[in-house]
């Protein structure tokens, strides 16, 4: 009957790339053989048919109809082709921003299911507001605009979430918040405003002296001297996100001090009143599932798109992250999966207006599943098929001791603590290398204990609640269907078997789309070996190297020491020393400031030196710090660019007398010159702006320009965040001994990064001195 | 009146053996009844009177006139030198060639020749730093020569300054050093360590290009020749030979100055190192105790720093000028008269403790291809009729081999370990896959003329060099070697000596012979 009264139906649907919406159109497709489908979606960049082919149709949720349609009159394409169509709308806008055709598309649609949300928990107060709370209500409204002269209005049905009964214990009937006993009777346009309101606030309060003063502190520690253009980039990115966090935190107080466990419950709950209030005679009707999770049979089972509300809890616990979760044994936790709840949906669409204004699809009241009942089923799962770590040993999975949230928070909270104040030292000492990466790996503890404290804080709430959602409604409903539409649309909560769904349908598929490992044995990482051969790749145009750190082991303050000391006698050699070492605290300290002012206040030194002496004094100085301190593997590198014919570029803010001995290995060599005297001496004074921070992107920039190559077929090495401009410029960045921030910049986006070493037999000297000449040599 | 070399037949009552281990060493203690040890002869005696001896040499060159009757005022006269590969260890102050060349000097100033250019025959070694060129030829030539841009170092990548004189009849180019090509006469001066130095070798090598020295330096001709030290089965020496015939020809006149030095390899208190450990007396005991003791605790690049700071007592035992090959016959005589020792037979198990120097890393590091060339290139070639160990027998070497390289000296090595040997460490196919890259690289080039490094091609040399020992042993075990840097070079790890006699049963049995090869000091063992 359901397909029968749903045959030549237009059915607008929002919401289509989301869980629900993804499995509805597969559905309906699949079942509902007379019916034709309007998705309205955001077009973006591709535009609306584009996301609809690759996000929606593409789906591993069709691929049982595409099979069950091949070798028939109209395969899976042309169906979609006829029955399929893609309107550009975004409902967090007036009107939807539809074009004209598309309003009359949606002006001749029957059916509207309203299926799109912000489902994330943590979304900006405001954010959840326009899209949860506004959303149903403009399309509620466009839909009277457009219909405001006919007396045949389209049908509209809502999915809502059981959740907007708010935290209470015990019995939540199929009615309105306002209509049951617990209403604090908020004013659903007040919350609009106030939200619109806070986003204001919180933006001007992000702009104000000190909060930007305290942005850009924290971008100039995470970036160090990285330059103006992208320190401004990051301060500016860290508002943002300051913003959001702000937002997301005024939601998540919002939703508590009215009674619900976040702000998507408390929009969605208004949501709901708003819509009752707004619709006048539109016929509307609203579902409301419990937790969606993987299907039980249809389109197959354990069928699931994106990663879920207790899949990263049960992920996290199976990677042994999460040793313990807060709930209720005996609790009810109210799962429902995805194709019952679809099933539903369609059953109240086809039912028409006279179906209840309000439909539960949840578990908790016929077929509940204990909060118990789960752990034990996921643990015993797990046990059985352990995940493995990284050395390929199986992680075994802590007993749960169903501990109180409070207690669980406070062990993470502890954790993290601990996490960041050792992340905080590490980035304080001048590390490289091996040791930077343990910042990098803290980092990433720090965020997987962050995650774990909010999977805790969101769905924490989740597991304490106690409601029990009658599904009267639905149940009337499934009695009323014949034997065939209860075959085909299966929406009975009662006839899940949670052991058998938990432990065969869900987890294998959750296990399956964290894509972790279950199979024992060393994962062999490749993904180094890969990010190589591909800047190696004869395709790559352009080879850009760093000096410092990245091809030697020594720095412009060494070069110049050794060429300072090297006729000096003994007790100089001691005066020298003595006042270089009196001097090293300025000196870093205005390297760490500003690279180029610390190079022309240093250079300076050079004022007054003979050019002929230098440049003699240059050539042995090569053997004793640019041969001896240099990588081999670096120097390897260039040499192997230099053989699949890239061009090699050296950018240094070294002096170019000091770094002439490098020129058989570059092509380019740019490094900061010194005006010469006419009686023959270096004047101490540079000629142009050092290559340093967003100078080297751009000199390298102007150097592809120049010769005709591409930015993006560059290779670029460099060890510090100042060199991040550079980085950034390249299409194949390499970070080389990598200091703390650079390493966890680069693990975060996915760089190769390499870790060159001096040759073990290289001189160890503690002070860049040049040797000792006796009398006759000097 | 010094005693011959001696090979001692290991029974129940001899005393643990020294065995070298790189900068430090250790006593071992060989199966009795199947084991001998080869001591090499002990130290002959030093001329007395270096000077008069020089001077006599000069004054009666064999098959050629006098020195002085050969300088004539307006000439162009060349002095050519050893590098400071020898001799081993350096000499103390002062060198043999630093009193040679100032004899000639003196006779060169005498006659009246201005035009006097001293150069060292680096071939495709490294530079030599000033001090090191002090040490050899004496501040006074020095500071006469160096300012003025006279005493300067052979540059066999200098294409301005080769000369090329010809080809052989088998079809090798003679390339040498166009200074002393274009010389009036090319005065040689060399310190004739092993049989293999010296004759021809010195000019038609050490004066040479790679173009040259690629005829002789590879696989084919190392491989024939059997051994190198012994001219008659050298395939080697032919090819010098040979280019000898050109250069007679085409090339400068030369005066051919060879010396010997004897094998007093050290100074006290190292001396008990050359000793037989059976005449160890309390003292020497106790000074190995100690020396081992203090090596234990030494940081490796201090041990490194006091052993190659050994300045060895050895000096001057013969000295022979005049026409090249003439002269060379009589210093290989004199050479195999201080370092021939007789042994009968073959054995399955020939051992050799590495020490920590081999001409290739005098004030460096003995790397781990070095290490290859000293014992399958060096000491397993210390014999004359057939190798010490039959063939398909073990040879076990005893070495730490880390994978430590000098940066400056070595560059190429470094490149030759991580990018060669991890494709093959087979001397042919490596040297036809990639000789040829590693010898035009400009890098290196760049490295060898203008810093302190060896040649691109050389760390291939060392491989070639031992090239005929790998073709001739059926496995070689480095005990206490490092594993993965062993493993590069195709050999077997073994912590222990006993370990590696066990490791070497799958290849020799349960009760092989074992010769120990007592050296330093050098010898050659005469295999009958």
């Amino acid at each position: 009957m359901i397909a029968e009264s749903l045959a030549g139906r237009r059915i607008a649907i929002t919401g289509s790339t989301g869980f629900v919406g993804t499995a509805l159109v597969e559905r309906l497709l699949r079942s509902v053989p007379g019916c034709e489908l309007f998705l309205i979606v955001r077009g973006g960049r591709r535009g609306a048919p584009s996301r609809v082919r690759r996000e929606i149709l593409n789906n591993d949720a069709f691929d049982r109809l595409r099979s069950e349609l091949k070798d028939t009159a109209e395969d899976f394409e042309a169906m979609c082709a006829r029955r399929v169509h893609a309107i550009d709308g975004d409902i967090s806008v007036d009107g939807l921003g539809l074009s004209e055709s598309g309003r009359a598309q949606l002006a001749s649609c029957h059916i509207i299911i309203h299926s799109a949300a912000a489902v994330a928990f943590d979304s900006p107060l405001d954010s959840a507001v326009e899209v949860n709370l506004l959303g149903p209500v403009r399309l509620a409204a466009l839909l009277n605009e457009m219909h405001s002269e006919s007396a045949a209005k389209p049908h509209l049905v809502a999915v809502s979430t059981c959740y907007v009964a708010g935290n209470r214990r015990g019995h939540a009937p199929e009615l309105l918040v306002s209509e049951g006993p617990f209403d604090i009777g908020l004013d659903w346009r007040a919350e609009v405003d106030s939200a619109r309101r806070l986003r204001g606030d919180v933006e001007a309060a992000s702009r104000t002296p000190q909060a930007l003063e305290r942005f850009r502190a924290n971008a100039r520690r995470e970036l160090g001297a990285a330059g103006a253009p992208a320190l401004a980039a990051k301060t500016e990115q860290l508002r943002d996100k300051w913003v959001e966090n702000e937002l997301v935190r005024a939601g998540r107080a919002r939703a508590a001090s009215v009674g619900w466990p976040d702000a998507y419950a408390f929009t969605k709950a208004l949501a709901e009143q708003a819509v009752f209030e707004t619709k006048g005679d539109l016929p509307v009707n609203v579902v409301r599932p419990s937790i969606i999770e993987s299907a039980l049979a249809e389109p197959r089972p354990g069928w699931i798109r994106g990663f879920r509300m207790a899949e990263p809890v049960i992920i996290s616990y199976a990677r042994g992250l999460l040793r313990e979760f807060p709930g209720v044994p005996e609790g009810t936790i109210d799962v429902i999966p995805v194709d019952i709840v679809v099933a539903a949906i369609i059953a109240v669409a086809a039912k028409g207006p006279e179906a209840p204004f309000i439909t539960q699809v949840a578990s908790g009241s016929t077929n509940p599943l204990r909060y118990s009942q789960l752990v034990d089923n996921v643990r015993d799962w797990f046990t059985a098929h352990p995940v493995h770590d990284a050395e390929g040993q199986p992680i075994v999975v802590p007993d749960w001791n169903f501990p109180g949230r409070g207690r669980v928070q406070k062990q993470l909270d502890r954790a993290q603590t601990l996490v960041m104040r050792g992340e905080r030292l590490l980035q304080s000492l001048p590390l490289r290398g091996t040791q930077a990466t343990w910042s990098a790996r803290l980092e990433e503890r720090r965020i997987e204990i962050q995650r774990a404290l909010e999977y805790v804080e969101l769905y924490g709430l989740y597991t304490e609640c106690e409601a029990i959602y009658s599904v009267d409604n639905l149940l009337r409903i499934w009695n009323e269907l014949d034997a065939r539409d209860q075959d085909t649309f299966c929406f009975d909560p009662r006839a899940v078997s949670w052991d058998h769904y938990v432990q065969n349908i869900h987890l294998p598929s959750v296990v399956e789309h964290a894509r972790v490992k279950m199979t024992p044995g060393k994962t062999k990482t490749d993904r180094s070996a890969r990010l190589r051969a591909n800047v190696l790749s004869p395709n790559r145009q352009v080879a850009a190297f760093d000096l410092e750190n990245t091809l030697i082991a020594s720095n412009v303050v060494e070069s110049y020491s050794w060429l300072a000391t090297r006729h000096l006698n003994g007790p100089e050699r001691m005066r020298y020393v003595i006042r270089t070492l009196r001097e090293a605290p300025t000196l870093l300290g205005m390297d760490r400031k500003d690279r180029g002012d610390f190079l022309r206040y240093f250079y300076r030194r050079y004022e007054d030196a003979p050019v002929e002496q230098i440049e003699r004094d240059a050539m042995e100085m090569m053997t004793h710090i640019i041969v001896a301190k240099s990588f081999p593997a670096a120097i390897r590198r260039v040499r192997e660019h230099r053989a699949l014919g890239h061009r090699t570029v050296l950018i240094t803010g070294a002096l170019s007398f000091n770094v002439e001995s490098l020129r058989p290995l570059f092509d380019e060599i740019v490094a900061a010159e010194m005006s010469i005297r006419p009686d023959g001496t270096y004047s101490g004074q540079l000629t142009k702006v050092p290559p340093t921070g967003e100078t080297r992107a751009q000199v390298l920039g102007e150097y592809c320009d120049a010769n005709g190559y591409s930015l993006d077929e560059c290779v670029a090495y460099a060890d510090s965040t100042s060199d991040l401009p550079l980085l950034e410029a390249v299409g194949h960045p390499v970070a080389v001994n990598p200091e703390t921030r650079l390493a966890a910049i680069a693990r975060k986006r996915g760089w190769l990064v390499e870790e060159w070493d001096k040759a073990a037999g290289a001189p160890k000297k503690l002070l860049p001195l040049a040797p000792m000449l006796n009398e006759r040599q000097r | 009146m010094p005693r011959p070399g001696f090979v001692l037949e290991v029974d129940r009552s001899t005393p643990p053996i020294l065995f070298w281990r790189g900068e430090n060493f250790s006593l071992e203690k060989l199966p009795a009844d199947r084991s001998r040890v080869i001591y090499a002869p002990e130290p002959h005696k030093v001329i007395d009177d270096i000077d008069g001896a020089i001077n006599h040499a000069l004054l009666n060159p064999v098959d050629m006139d006098p020195l002085p009757t050969l300088l004539v005022p307006g000439m162009k006269l060349t002095i050519a030198f050893d590098d400071i590969s020898l001799p081993l260890p350096k000499m103390t102050r002062p060198d043999i060639r630093q009193r040679i060349i100032e004899a000639v000097l003196d006779m060169a100033a005498e006659a009246g020749v201005d035009d006097v250019h001293i150069i060292a025959a680096l071939a495709l070694h490294r530079r030599m730093t000033e001090d090191e060129l002090r040490h050899q030829l004496g501040d006074r030539i020095y500071d006469a020569f160096a300012p003025r841009g006279m005493l300067y170092q052979h540059d066999a990548e200098d294409p301005d300054n080769l000369a090329l004189l010809g080809e052989t009849a088998h079809g090798e180019e003679v390339e040498i050093n166009k200074r002393a090509a274009e010389s009036d006469l090319l005065v040689y001066v060399n310190i004739n360590l092993v049989a293999m130095d010296g004759g021809w070798k010195s000019t038609a090598t050490g004066l040479a290009s790679y173009r040259s020295l690629r005829h002789h330096h590879n696989t084919h001709t190392m491989q024939n020749s059997r051994s190198f030290m012994d001219a008659h089965k050298s395939e080697l020496h032919k090819s010098n030979w040979r280019m000898g015939e050109v250069m007679r020809k085409h090339g400068p006149k030369i005066f051919q100055i060879e010396t010997t030095v004897n094998n007093d390899t050290f100074p006290k208190p190292f001396d008990f190192l050359a000793k037989r450990e059976w005449e160890w007396n309390g003292r020497d005991r106790a000074k190995f105790v100690a020396a081992k003791a203090g090596l234990n605790r030494t940081p490796p690049r201090m041990a490194r720093n006091i052993f190659h700071g050994i300045e060895a007592p050895h000096n001057m035992t013969s000295i022979q000028c005049g026409e090249v090959e003439a002269v060379h016959r009589l210093t290989t005589e004199n050479v195999w008269k201080q370092q021939l020792v007789e042994v009968q037979g073959q054995t399955d198990i020939l051992t050799m403790g590495i020490p920590f120097i081999c001409p290739y890393n005098v004030n460096s590091i003995m790397n781990p291809i070095l290490v290859m060339c000293t014992g399958l290139g060096y000491f397993f070639n210390l014999y004359r009729g057939k190798p010490l160990v039959r063939e398909g027998g073990v040879v076990i070497m005893t070495h730490p081999t880390t994978n430590e390289f000098h940066p400056v000296h070595h560059p190429s090595y470094i490149d030759f370990f991580e990018q060669v040997l991890t494709e093959t460490t087979v001397p042919h196919e490596l040297e036809a896959r990639f000789e040829k890259q590693f010898a035009q690289d400009d890098w290196y080039r760049h490295l060898y003329r203008t810093s302190y490094a060896y040649h691109g091609v050389h760390p291939f040399y060392m491989w070639y060099w031992g090239s005929h020992g790998l073709q001739h042993c059926g496995k070689v075990i480095i005990v206490g070697g490092d594993a993965p840097t062993v493993h590069r070079l195709g050999f077997t790890p073994a912590s222990t000596l006993n370990d590696a006699l066990e490791i070497a049963s799958d290849v020799v049995g349960r009760s092989p012979t074992i010769t120990h090869l007592h050296t330093p000091p050098l010898m050659v063992a005469d295999v009958k």
